[in-house]
């Protein structure tokens, strides 16, 4: 049976040009990158030139990358260890409703630490509203973590002036950029962002390897101890292949950057146009144009979404839903209800995200086979007045 | 995830639809919970003779609404209010954890079909004694 994948904001298959410069790190070249004779140094050269791969790609200086295990970890220490070395400024962190679990999950942490959690709603476009984040603004406000593309719905945020929001008041300003990095322009310094999480997976590069960009300047300590390496910013041995393959992967992102967007424009543009005409009592979910390239979001009435995703897995189709079935818990995923939409609509949710090599012809089978499930999926449903 | 039984009432789910005229209707779930299991029966002599259901949710919900019905059709009624949900489940060769409380529902649609039936004959039989 063919396979298509679309679900490329949970994760992408490894580039093979990537996947051909880490192999000499997993084999001849082993060496630890703290070692002092040759194969050290060589592990250290290639660690190094990844940095300035991956600061190229969002305009920032080597020195400012600290190689992470992730993106999940990156959000960690940008938030934990920025709000504990800067404590004494204050104790008051803001976010928003439609955060990654890993940036509100982490103000948990915090809130129980004792310090104060803001959480900003958003439009039902998915866009945070600057002036939202002005009124919640203190003086004990130390640090906002605003996410630059919405991984569910694809909305994506007016960074400039959230960072600018936040410095007014003398907070720093971080931003996940995981979903985003790699696939729209990011200048950190024009952006006047402070610390940004990306991650490598996202964008054709290895699993387990991420970053985090800490402005200079920017006071933030460790997060992980035991070890001198990144600059004393993140202990343990150095992932190599993987930070070569992220450097690898960070710089094709940004050769092919634009091709990739236009191509992805045009799939999407279909896929959205045709899912529009021939599904009935559909909704597009997130902001109509300021959307991440390649995403999709939708919810169809009267279906829901596990049911959605196993039909079209029997048809080698790969996506994904926001429903509760799928999030693990009896709600549906807390980024469609921070858009306002009532349980039953977001029950019947399904993102559909497209990658570089996803082909027309692929849109067209989508489109083919989607109608249909979704009929079927109705017949059976009591609340459909369909059919 | 889910075992072979389950995919497959899942994607050829038995006893799909309405009845023209049924004699017992039962519906459970909301849709905040994003279940709802509506199950339509036909007795005849005490026994459930037909059995219909339409459902909305994942597809433990479906494959169990799918399973009940074959499990009932042509059983007493006493039989089938013996039927409980946890019984449906293993026919289907168990269902996940997570899955055991929120979409295993179908004995449940069931006996409110059968209840409604006989709340129907109560009050026929009160009639019919006036």
């Amino acid at each position: 049976m063919r396979t298509i994948y679309m679900d490329h904001s949970a994760t992408t298959p490894l580039d093979t040009e990537v996947f051909n410069a880490m192999k000499p790190y997993y084999t001849n070249r082993f060496g630890n990158a703290s070692s002092i004779y040759s194969m050290g140094q060589e592990a250290r050269k290639a660690i190094e030139k990844a940095r300035e791969q991956v600061a190229k790609l969002i305009n920032a200086f080597p020195q400012e990358i600290i190689f992470t295990s992730g993106g999940t970890e990156a959000d960690n220490q940008a938030i934990i260890s920025y709000a504990l070395t800067n404590k004494d400024k204050g104790n008051h962190i803001i976010t928003s409703a439609i955060e990654h679990h890993a940036v509100l999950e982490t103000c948990d942490f915090l809130e129980k630490l004792g310090f104060e959690i803001t959480i900003l709603p958003v439009q039902p476009d998915g866009l945070v509203e600057p002036e939202v984040l002005r009124k919640e603004m203190k003086p004990s406000t130390i640090l906002v973590s605003i996410m630059h593309a919405n991984n569910e719905v694809g909305t994506i945020q007016p960074i400039k002036e959230l960072a600018e929001i936040s410095h007014e008041w003398g907070a720093a300003f971080h931003t996940d950029a995981v979903q985003s990095m790699g696939k729209i322009p990011i200048d950190v310094k024009e952006m006047g962002i402070d610390m940004l999480s990306g991650s490598s997976h996202k964008i054709y590069g290895p699993k387990g390897v991420g970053c985090l960009f800490v402005k200079k300047g920017i006071r933030i300590g460790s997060f992980i101890h035991g070890g001198g390496q990144e600059r004393k910013m993140r202990a343990g041995t150095e992932n190599v292949p993987g930070i070569v393959g992220f450097g690898k992967a960070a710089e094709l992102a940004l050769l092919h950057m634009a091709e990739r967007k236009e191509k992805l424009d045009h799939l999407t543009n279909l896929l959205k146009e045709g899912i529009m005409e021939t599904i009935p009592s559909t909704l597009l979910t997130g902001h109509p144009e300021k959307r991440i390239p390649g995403s999709v979001s939708v919810c169809f009435r009267f279906v829901e979404g596990e049911s959605i995703l196993l039909m079209l897995d029997s048809f080698g189709i790969m996506a994904s839903s926001g429903s509760a079935c799928t999030s693990g818990s009896l709600d549906p995923s807390h980024v469609l209800l921070a858009l306002g939409l009532p349980h039953e609509i977001a029950h019947g949710s399904l993102r559909l995200t497209l990658g570089k090599d996803n082909t027309e012809e692929e849109v067209k089978y989508v489109l083919e086979v989607l109608p249909k499930v979704i009929g079927n999926i109705r017949k059976m449903s009591p609340c459909a007045a369909v059919n | 995830m889910y075992s072979k039984k389950v995919m497959d009432h899942f994607m050829n789910p038995r006893n799909v639809g309405q009845i023209d005229s049924p004699d017992g209707i039962g519906e459970v779930g909301n849709h905040v919970c994003g279940d709802i299991m509506h199950i339509e029966i036909k007795v005849e002599d005490n026994i459930i003779k037909d059995i219909k259901f339409k459902t909305l949710g994942c597809a433990a919900a479906i494959a169990t609404s799918s399973m009940v019905t074959e499990m009932v059709k042509g059983k007493t009624l006493e039989e089938a209010r013996a039927i409980t949900n946890k019984a449906v489940a293993e026919a289907l060769d168990g269902l996940p954890p997570v899955k055991m409380h929120c979409s295993n529902l179908a004995a449940d649609a069931l006996h409110a079909a059968i209840n409604d039936y006989m709340s129907k004959q109560g009050s026929k039989m009160e009639f019919l004694s006036k």
